[in-house]
């Protein structure tokens, strides 16, 4: 258990500021070893199972019916070379980029506020919670009619998953602040300025950069979805710069399944690098948690 | 009180008169202090020993601004803190608490730590404060230790980083509230031998909480024990064992005397406690 927790909190972090003596150690490690190992054989049984297609007279489930991962590899190279699908990339990473900023620039200041104000809290959180369990899916057709261009609604239901977490997690991270910590600040002589921004705001940090963290997971679900409902935005049915969801949404229409597990997987990563750029950010604001 | 350091100006002296706490959570009306009065002497370590959740810390936050009276008043060198027409202390560095589990800022460094009242009080420069921090963390034996995290120390060096830090805030009283309770034997015994050497050095009076009988004696001037909710001085102990003292003196035929004694008026005061079945830390 511990040996692969430990794949993924510190080595990741350190994965992006590696020095290069660092690189033999970090692949052939026990739980590297094993990691690729396992990854490894994970893809052999696709081969196999999607190649066979049946098992003993009986067809195989699920990996029968997927296209194989050598003619995923072939998909993908052919695709490498098609500026629809970088295109597809970027438009996606903007409208996450551009969600989560928003989500990031609005929430946590708002959170902040709720945490320091509770008259603001009683006013404003009845309404937060009464509007939090609608999924984000729910609003992208009325987000297409109450946002000019079909860009900004996408924007949008991207910005509400994040939204809520992350307002969410502010609240909650002001709630642990140790009052004791207050106190001592105040028997110091903090002012209420010097409190906020020398004990609240750091007390909150570690909770920001964790709701930052699932909030990015949950921009990645919603924007695959929302492109897939919207037809791809301003990309049209042309596929040509829909992003990655409608990519794959059109891979199916047009039936060329090795491109949808090339979508699938292509999401996949840009999920998890953005997740690291997060966790990168996380341990920048919050070196105390490091040096444990 | 010979060995109270001459660097200070005699100051601290701590005065409460009928002080009367009451909790009222949903009309419970508990009475945690009740007509409370005793004094503590500029410089002394007064030490107060009582069974848990008797109001001790009800008083000592009083003292320190954090929480108000229902009655009395507490003086501090003849100034009134808090009482008729003011309730509630005004919270200032003269007055610092040191907590049970501690309250070092963890996202500051042990410096940054020690230099912040200084600094947030703009009584000292960024530079001054840290050069006055570093000064008084080697004078405790603290050198080396000023770049960690507290979260990467030991608890028993938490606990003296921050003592030292209300220090630099020049306070007239220290208020402990049990601040070694969750350390083991040998490292309480290090620390204590490490408050006395401190208090001799700045003279600073200190009203220390506790329940542990040994720790009362071997610190104190003198030790106030307490009853059983509602709190109030039941016998105060003048505790005659020479100072500077080490270690050695807990063997001491006095020593046993004074905690076998001590340990007498207490008992019958945690068992009225115990029998209420009284939460540790509760409504204390």
């Amino acid at each position: 258990m511990t040996q692969q927790a430990a794949i993924i909190t510190p080595d990741s972090g350190r994965l992006l500021r590696f020095r290069t003596a660092a690189l033999p150690r970090l692949l052939f490690n026990r739980s590297s070893r094993r990691a690729i190992v396992s990854i490894l054989a994970a893809i052999a049984l696709w081969q196999l199972g999607a190649t066979s297609r049946e098992w003993l007279g009986w067809p195989v489930p699920v990996l029968g019916h997927v296209p194989a991962p050598d003619a995923v590899l072939v998909a993908w190279y052919h695709v490498l070379g098609d500026a629809g699908y970088w295109q597809s990339w970027y438009q996606s990473f903007l409208r996450v980029a551009m969600g989560f900023a928003a989500a990031t620039a609005i929430g946590v200041p708002f959170g902040l506020t709720l945490a320091m104000s509770p008259t603001c809290r009683g006013i404003v959180l009845p309404v937060f919670e009464l509007l939090r369990p609608i999924p984000p899916l729910a609003w992208v057709p009325a987000s297409i009619l109450f946002w000019p261009t079909q860009e900004l609604s996408i924007d949008f239901v991207i910005f509400l998953g994040a939204f809520y977490t992350i307002v969410l997690n502010v609240l909650g991270g002001a709630e642990t602040i140790d009052i004791r910590l207050v106190q001592a600040a105040r028997s110091m002589g903090a002012s209420r300025i010097n409190i906020f921004r020398r004990i609240i705001l750091p007390g909150v940090l570690p909770s920001i950069g964790a709701g930052m963290e699932v909030a990015i997971g949950i921009t990645w679900e919603v924007v695959v979805a929302a492109e897939m409902i919207s037809g791809g935005g301003s990309g049209g049915a042309s596929g040509a710069g829909g992003g990655l969801g409608f990519f794959i949404w059109n891979s199916y229409v047009g039936g060329s399944y090795p491109d949808i597990v090339v979508g699938m997987i292509s999401i996949g990563i840009a999920g998890y690098g953005s997740s690291a750029l997060v966790r990168l950010l996380q341990t920048r604001l919050t070196p105390w948690l490091e040096a444990r | 009180m010979s060995l109270v350091s001459q660097k200070q100006v005699r100051r601290g002296a701590i005065r409460i008169e009928d002080a009367v706490k009451i909790y009222d959570p949903e009309g419970a009306h508990i009475l945690a202090v009740d007509h409370c009065s005793f004094a503590v002497a500029p410089g002394e370590i007064c030490m107060l020993l009582g069974p848990s959740g008797c109001g001790k810390t009800s008083l000592l936050n009083a003292i320190a601004g954090f929480h108000r009276l229902d009655g009395g008043a507490i003086y501090l060198d003849d100034e009134m803190l808090c009482g008729p027409g003011r309730r509630a202390a005004a919270i200032g560095p003269d007055r610092i608490v040191v907590f049970q589990n501690g309250a070092l800022f963890p996202w500051k460094t042990a410096l940054e730590n020690v230099a912040f009242g200084p600094v947030v009080q703009g009584r000292l420069s960024k530079p001054e404060a840290f050069a006055r921090a570093r000064q008084l963390m080697a004078d405790a034996g603290l050198g080396g230790h000023e770049d960690a995290y507290p979260g990467q120390i030991s608890s028993g060096l938490r606990r003296r980083v921050e003592i030292v830090r209300a220090l630099l805030n020049d306070p007239a009283v220290l208020l402990l509230d049990e601040p070694y309770r969750a350390l083991d034997a040998l490292t309480r015994s290090v620390m204590h031998e490490a408050l006395l050497d401190t208090h001799a050095r700045t003279g600073v009076t200190i009203i220390f909480i506790t329940h542990d009988i040994e720790e009362a004696v071997f610190l104190g001037h003198r030790v106030v024990v307490m009853t059983a909710r509602p709190c109030r001085p039941k016998r105060i102990f003048d505790i005659d064992l020479p100072r500077p003292r080490d270690i050695g003196i807990v063997a001491s035929k006095r020593f046993r005397e004074l905690t076998a004694e001590i340990a007498g008026t207490l008992d019958a005061e945690a068992l009225k406690s115990f029998a209420r079945g009284e939460k540790e830390g509760h409504a204390a």
